[in-house]
């Protein structure tokens, strides 16, 4: 489902984040990648959604080279990643349920079809009842569902998930982890860059380690 | 096909939404774009106006007539020499000839004027000649009037069109302004669009991030800023239609108090549907335009 082929990420100058990376991921495994801060994990996650694009070797996403993605064809490569960003990008101008129906709106889902998966969506991290709330008004806690919620609405294949744990309460970083464990019980293929290693080391087939860019 | 008119219609209804959530931005931006575009579409209704004042003062044929009233003391025979003369000249099409009987009896018939006639000692008119010319250039006309003046018993020789050919010529210059100044303020209305898009798409960064990594389509990210061009443009076309209308309604009474003084019935024509619907045309487009420019340079930033 994922393949990395001596994969090297430099960025100027002449610092390299990733040096000849090779491992793959098979579907519906859970990986964990783990690292001090700066091993570059976030970069590989950048790598696999074509955020970014490798100096050198191959990304393969479902057979697919991302590196080497026109940049016309990379919105539907996104539709297919679910993605939970570091710092969760969520709109705080828009809704629970608005944030959640962005993917939605982007892939041209009829609107009845769709406010029915967003609730689905929202349900399943626990904030059918808050779908009004701004942002702004969640917990980090709740935030954090939400952007899980976002990332799930589409029902992707692959769930990429950066640091999803990070700056929350160990209860509450224990609920977050719990819905990754539901979506991997479904089937998701997962890859968590996390230093929580504990929390879901249970369903994990794989951990990679990077230090300084290399496994 | 349902799809992507739910994404037009969304596209759509966010950039009304935003064109009203800053009123008085919006307002503002309006009437730059209505004043911008309101002085060509104003020119062009007054030219349209002139010339058609210009036609229906002048003679129904637009051909130069030069007319030559010989002196009073003249007699038959002088005149029948310059009529002679004046078939022999190589650029003359036709001469008429009037004589000052013919004259007399005219004016006579004239209204109010036969009485003042019947005054006078003797008649006051001269004999006349109506002379159609072969080339009708002002220049060639020019040189015939002043050839015919310095014949003896000539008293005076009068171009008939001369004004008409001047209003003609100043008309013309009048329709190069006017296109320049389409061109100019046009441009000055793709620099509004061009400036206001970049404040919305400033406004809408964090929006457009998240909408490309969430896997947004280029043509989705733009959309919508489309329509706000295009929307803001057709507005501000709309202004300026309803400000050349109230510049109308406004001259419409003076305009025909001072036909009256004049005795002609000439009313102010408003700007006409097609050029209207040119003018709403030409204002969506170039809104249009402006967005295009704007996220062009937006896109070269992002890269």
């Amino acid at each position: 489902m994922i393949r990395f082929e001596h994969v090297s990420r430099r960025y100027p100058p002449g610092i390299d984040a990733l040096a000849g990376v090779s491992f793959s991921v098979g579907s519906g495994e859970m990986v964990l990648l783990g690292g001090h801060s700066g091993a570059g994990k976030t970069t590989l996650l950048k790598l696999l959604a074509a955020i970014e694009r490798p100096t050198s070797g191959t990304v393969l996403v479902n057979g697919q080279n991302v590196g080497a993605l026109k940049r016309a064809a990379i919105p539907y490569l996104r539709r297919k990643l679910g993605l939970v960003f570091q710092d969760q990008k969520l709109l705080f101008d828009r809704n629970a349920f608005e944030n959640v129906m962005l993917p939605l709106a982007i892939a041209g889902f009829a609107p009845k079809e769709a406010a029915k998966r967003v609730r689905a969506a929202l349900d399943k991290v626990g904030l059918l009842a808050r779908e009004k709330a701004l942002p702004i008004a969640l917990s980090g806690g709740e935030q954090q569902r939400l952007a899980i919620a976002r990332a799930v609405v589409g029902r992707p294949g692959i769930l990429l998930a950066d640091e999803p744990t990070a700056h929350l309460d160990p209860e509450t970083a224990k609920d977050v982890a719990a819905i990754f464990h539901d979506f991997h019980q479904v089937g998701v293929t997962i890859l968590i860059a996390t230093y929580d290693d504990g929390l879901f080391a249970a369903g994990a087939s794989q951990r990679l380690m990077l230090n300084h860019g290399k496994l | 096909m349902k799809a992507w008119l739910a994404q037009h219609g969304k596209a759509l209804s966010w950039a009304l939404r935003r064109l009203g959530v800053a009123p008085v931005n919006t307002l503002l931006s309006l009437l730059a774009i209505g004043i911008a575009l309101a002085l060509p579409a104003g020119g062009q209704m007054l030219l349209g106006n002139a010339l058609q004042f210009a036609r229906s003062a002048g003679n129904d044929n637009a051909s130069p007539q030069i007319s030559l009233f010989l002196a009073l003391e003249a007699d038959r025979k002088s005149a029948d020499a310059i009529a002679a003369r004046l078939r022999n000249l190589p650029n003359v099409k036709e001469v008429r000839f009037v004589s000052r009987e013919e004259a007399l009896k005219r004016m006579q018939a004239g209204e109010g004027l036969a009485e003042v006639i019947a005054a006078l000692p003797m008649n006051p008119f001269p004999d006349a000649f109506v002379v159609r010319p072969r080339d009708e250039s002002p220049a060639a006309t020019e040189r015939m009037r002043e050839e015919i003046s310095r014949w003896a018993k000539v008293e005076h020789v009068q171009l008939d069109s001369a004004w008409v050919r001047r209003l003609d010529a100043m008309l013309r210059l009048g329709r190069i302004g006017v296109t320049l100044l389409t061109l100019l303020l046009g441009l000055g209305l793709v620099a509004i669009t061009f400036t206001t898009i970049r404040l919305q798409i400033l406004s809408q960064r964090a929006e457009i991030e998240v909408s490309r990594l969430l896997g947004a389509a280029e043509s989705f990210i733009r959309r919508p800023f489309y329509y706000f061009g295009t929307l803001q443009g057709l507005a501000g076309g709309a202004v300026a239609w309803l400000i050349v209308m109230g510049i109308t309604g406004l001259l419409s009474g003076p305009v025909a108090e001072v036909a009256q003084l004049y005795n002609t019935s000439v009313a102010l024509t408003p700007l006409a549907n097609l050029d209207a619907l040119l003018l709403l045309l030409l204002a969506g487009g170039l809104g249009w335009l402006g967005a295009a420019l704007s996220l062009g340079q937006h896109n070269q930033n992002s890269d």
